[in-house]
């Protein structure tokens, strides 16, 4: 594939960024998260894909969903609300035409973010996705609604969270990072019922559920109400939850929620994370990722620490 | 981020040569800078601005190899806050963004309809039809006289440019499609049409009319440069991001509902 522009800073490999997750060896710690990258060729044109440690692809369904009405989008302090509403192609247009697309603009491991409605699509979807090269990680979104569990969300009942991991994980060979929803009354609690049924890493967070107002129609922004709300002002929500997370279970975090800045990532690490998730700052600055990995050597410098992988020892 | 950001591929700083209010909610922005990712009329950038977390993407109205002309209106925390900005201040935009507009149609007398905010991007398209040998004429539709802009633009160029105005102060009494029939009525025909504006005007324009023709679509967005699907559209080919895909799309594509 032709990368039409890489001038983004240079990046020079730097033993100090490199760290590993569930036994997956990334380059440096970070990972553009689900929804805020696509399948990652359609970035090429802003820089080379592949300075980044891993993507994490666009959360994927068994079957196609085109995803909510427009408008889908409001606007927040510091923040953002999106209802997309899970659009993708679905798992096998993903795995026949996204994939080999992926696989051309980046050559380091890939997390693939399930998403599904019952256990049954959970299932077939990692089953499907687990025997795919380059695919190092499967990472389960539980933020849907359960069409058997009365449409509550999986990722807000702890006993769905184990039922769908404990699932998931008899028909992968791949580790499994469960995206933890921080709509929750204690994230504790769901993140040791997702360790318990197996799970082998946990991603904290996805979005806040929120909401705005439109003054001149009274009416809400986004047409389907409520949205995940992102962005910088999360930032502190999703660092006290992987902190908790952290301190509460033994298998490693992906830190994610707000992260626009280096300083951001060392903070996600020294609070617990292997690894970082960067989503919604890849909206407004296409070149957010480059420009984070750039910042890191000097920022550790500042704070004299050699390595990361020595913050979360 | 934002003031230091180094110039890359499709985001550059800008530098703001003039911002004047041109009718009631309507101003003006000249910027300078580099425009070398804009390749057809139509296109939209996408700016930074104090105090707004999301860009806020607007429509290029005319643009040479180091200026570029914006119109918008004030309806918002962000607009309002691009109005106080002065000249010789820098702004942060990604440009280059969506498709545009294409000429290469059979046509030889398109018409181009605007309405409102809408008849922006129409004066560069307006431009590179005329300079390919066809004959476009304008029509521009707004509320009342005084929201009545770009006609001396049009004037400048010598395109023929016809308005209508809801309240009859100006022009036509009534909508576009009003000032199109108008039109028919003094015995002009068009065989290709382009417009940009609210949806209700591009349904009407749209389902009024035997032409083929291109439409530019508007809505919400986040990134505008096709990664968070926002703004994706079902069309009959699928579901299209207005930001990438579009904002053109051709008058077949488009599921009226």
């Amino acid at each position: 594939m032709e990368i039409k522009n890489t001038n983004h800073s240079p990046i020079v490999h730097d033993p100090r960024l490199e760290v590993e997750i569930c036994g997956v060896k990334l380059h440096n710690p970070i990972i553009p998260a689900s929804g805020c990258f696509g399948y990652g060729y359609g970035m090429t044109e802003f820089y080379d894909i592949d300075i980044l440690g891993s993507i994490s692809f666009k959360g994927t369904t068994l079957e196609p969903r085109y995803g909510n009405p427009l408008p889908r989008t409001a606007e927040c302090y510091q923040g953002m609300i999106n209802s997309v509403g899970l659009q993708n192609p679905g798992i096998h247009k993903v795995i026949s035409d996204e994939l080999p697309r992926m696989r051309e603009a980046f050559h380091n491991p890939i997390i693939a973010n399930i998403s599904g409605f019952s256990i049954d699509e959970y299932v077939e979807c990692c089953r499907l996705i687990d025997r795919e090269e380059q695919v190092e990680i499967i990472e389960l979104n539980v933020s849907c609604p359960n069409v058997h569990g009365g449409g509550m969300a999986f990722g807000t009942c702890a006993a769905s969270v184990a039922e769908v991991v404990r699932e998931v994980k008899k028909v992968i060979s791949k580790p499994l990072v469960v995206k933890l929803s921080p709509n929750v009354t204690d994230i504790v609690e769901i993140a040791k019922a997702a360790e318990k049924a197996g799970a082998d890493g946990l991603c904290v967070i996805n979005t806040l559920l929120g909401m705005r107002i439109n003054l001149k129609t009274g009416k809400p922004v986004v047409a389907n109400v409520m949205g995940g709300f992102s962005g910088p002002a999360i930032f502190p929500v999703a660092l006290r939850m992987v902190w908790q997370v952290s301190h509460a279970v033994n298998i490693p975090v992906i830190g994610c929620g707000g992260v626009s800045t280096a300083e951001d990532v060392l903070e996600m690490m020294m609070a617990g994370a292997r690894a970082v998730e960067v989503g919604t700052a890849n909206l407004i600055n296409p070149y957010a990722c480059p420009d984070i990995i750039a910042a890191l050597p000097a920022a550790m410098d500042k704070y004299r620490i050699e390595s990361l992988t020595a913050l979360t020892k | 981020m934002n003031k230091n950001q180094q110039e890359r591929y499709k985001q550059h700083n800008f530098t703001i040569l003039e911002n004047r209010l041109i009718a009631r909610h309507t101003w003006l922005m000249r910027l300078e800078g580099d425009t070398s990712e804009l390749t057809a009329p139509g296109q939209f950038v996408n700016l930074e601005v104090e105090g707004c977390f999301l860009r806020r993407p607007i429509s290029v109205c005319d643009y040479s190899d180091t200026t570029l002309t914006l119109l918008y209106d004030t309806v918002g925390k962000g607009t309002e806050r691009m109005s106080e900005m002065a000249a010789g201040e820098s702004i942060n935009l990604i440009s280059g963004l969506g498709n545009g507009f294409w000429t290469d149609i059979e046509a030889t007398a398109p018409v181009l309809v605007g309405g409102g905010i809408g008849c922006a991007p129409l004066l560069a398209l307006a431009r590179m039809l005329k300079a390919e040998g066809k004959a476009p004429e304008v029509i521009l539709g707004f509320n009342t006289a005084a929201d009545v802009v770009m006609t001396d633009m049009f004037a400048e160029i010598e395109v023929p440019c016809h308005i209508s105005t809801a309240d009859g102060s100006m022009g036509v009494k009534g909508f576009v499609t009003d000032a199109m029939r108008h039109c028919a009525e003094q015995g002009k025909t068009f065989d290709y049409f382009y417009a940009c504006g609210p949806l209700p005007m591009l349904r009407a324009l749209t389902t009024g009319t035997d032409i083929p023709g291109q439409l530019s679509l508007d809505e919400r967005m986040a990134c505008g440069f096709g990664i968070c699907m926002c703004c994706s559209l079902e069309t009959r080919d699928g579901a299209k991001r207005i930001c990438k895909d579009g904002p053109v799309f051709t008058k077949e594509e488009l599921i009226w509902k």
